[in-house]
């Protein structure tokens, strides 16, 4: 059967494989292609793993052709491999610290009594999605486009139980941890903090709940943070703890991981108590899309329509457009952009064109209501974050 | 959180590494794989090291090592960091 067969054909799951793996090359390591593979854990359909542990998997691109992405399609990101189950009844939650006057201990019921419940849609996308194309390549897990998901996500805003902990005046930062951990007490622990003003907006919450179900145990279970907008480091999963700090939280994971060198992403929302004079934290995510119905190199029958499709989101402006071009960038067509589930979430787009026989390169490129867009070259960082190049696809039509 | 019973940490290790075959995963044979695959799996299963292939240099690997012990934490006597540097830069290193 050859490649346009299958194509007609559809996708069989073993012709599936290979077409995929022939597919995700470009662009990644050969080391990368090799190693990866499909793979069905507990609870999910076959995800790319990347390391078996601490367990990475994305999601395959094509799957990602709806809005809202289901929790057995959506992402897996550890850094440390000790992820304990934890009992959603015996999970507690602590609130102090010493910028806090009122330390608090919550249980799941607790937290849902005692706050208001809210829902939102959202985009949480690992600071390095797309690593794994970094040119040249860098180390680290080798992402390719599918570390990142669109969830409806429900809980309680953090600055609720903020403003029941009794913020003091000093305080600087609030401090997250979760219930994983290293093998070895030497390891630095998964620490991390949020700007006050970050932490007390509206939209960041605590939540147990991801699209209308419990949080499957490998995307935090019983209860996550969430800080719409800006990347997955901040998005604390398993929490176990919240404490107000009177002075910058100092941590490897804050300290020397997840920053980006200053000066060269332009963002409206930085964390200055983390600033240093070489770099910065990394903060709200970049404008990017993602074509999700044509794979690299695809051939398909001349005198039809042909629909190019796909998701936009950006750091929570919102998507104002979605341009497509079918030959390579020189010109440029709107496409019609989709539901709005608003500004934190994915937005889909779509274009049709009926091309003649011929070679097409097709692009997207989104713009948001900042008016930031996407880049045509990458702008290269050591921990290969931020890519949001957009992406060329070859495409025959015969 | 910070482990409290390191024994029931590595079992848990033994028993996530049985259940997601990460036994399956073959290194190149050379010399220093046996230290490669002594130190290095203590903490991450060992697929990380043929995914970061084959475009990190002596000097690059050298640095993923160094890393691992001053950053991370891993326990590596000082006489088997130069083996497990020389076994990646020889059998997965930039060509």
């Amino acid at each position: 059967m050859d490649r346009r067969t299958f194509l007609l054909a559809g996708a069989s799951s073993t012709l599936f494989t290979i077409q995929w793996r022939e597919t995700l090359a470009a662009g990644l390591a050969s080391g990368t292609v090799e190693t990866q593979a499909l793979e069905t854990l507990s609870g999910k359909v076959p995800l790319i793993r990347k390391s078996y542990r601490p367990p990475n998997y994305e999601t395959p691109v094509d799957l990602f052709d709806s809005t809202i992405t289901p929790n057995d399609r959506f992402f897996i990101r550890w850094h440390l491999s000790q992820i304990p189950e934890v009992d959603p009844v015996t999970w507690r939650l602590r609130v102090g610290g010493p910028a806090a006057s009122n330390a608090a201990e919550y249980s799941l019921e607790d937290l849902k009594k005692s706050f208001a419940q809210v829902e939102l849609v959202a985009v949480n996308q690992c600071s390095g999605n797309r690593r794994g194309l970094s040119d040249p390549h860098v180390p680290g897990v080798e992402w390719g486009y599918g570390a990142m998901g669109n969830a409806r996500w429900k809980g309680v805003r953090l600055r609720d139980v903020l403003a029941k902990a009794g913020l003091k005046k000093e305080a600087v930062e609030i401090a997250f941890d979760g219930a994983d951990h290293g093998v070895t007490d030497a390891t630095p622990d998964f620490h991390k903090s949020l700007p006050v003003w970050k932490a007390q907006d509206e939209n960041t919450l605590i939540v147990w709940e991801m699209n209308g179900a419990a949080l499957p145990h490998l995307n935090g279970a019983p209860a996550r943070l969430i800080v719409p907008g800006w990347t997955g480091t901040y998005w604390m999963k398993k929490l176990v703890s919240v404490e107000a700090l009177d002075k910058p939280l100092s941590t490897f994971w804050m300290n020397t991981a997840y920053r980006v060198p200053k000066g060269k992403f332009a963002f409206a929302d930085r964390f200055l108590t983390q600033e240093n004079d070489a770099s910065t934290p990394i903060t709200e995510m970049v404008v990017n899309s993602l074509i999700t119905n044509i794979k690299d190199g695809e051939r398909i029958a001349a005198g039809r329509d042909v629909e190019v499709r796909g998701m936009a989101w950006d750091g929570g402006y919102g998507i104002a457009d979605v341009a497509v071009s079918t030959d390579g960038g020189r010109t440029w067509n709107a496409a019609t952009l989709g539901e709005d589930l608003g500004r934190f979430s994915f937005r889909p787009w779509r274009y049709s064109f009926r091309p003649a026989a011929g070679s097409y390169v097709v692009m997207a490129r989104a713009t948001n209501r900042q008016g930031a867009t996407q880049v045509n070259d990458l702008i290269f960082n050591p921990p290969g974050y931020h890519n949001n190049v957009m992406q060329r696809l070859a495409l025959t039509v015969a | 959180m910070k482990p409290r019973f390191v024994l029931a940490a590595v079992c848990a290790v033994c028993a996530f590494a049985a259940a997601a075959d990460e036994g399956s995963i073959q290194l190149k044979p050379g010399p220093g794989r046996d230290a490669v695959q002594g130190y290095c799996v203590m903490c991450h299963s060992l697929d990380y090291i043929p995914s970061n292939s084959p475009f990190m240099n002596r000097q690059t690997w050298e640095a993923e090592v160094q890393k691992m012990i001053k950053a991370y934490g891993a326990q590596v006597p000082p006489d088997q960091v130069p083996k497990i540097v020389d076994y990646l830069a020889t059998n997965y290193g930039k060509p």
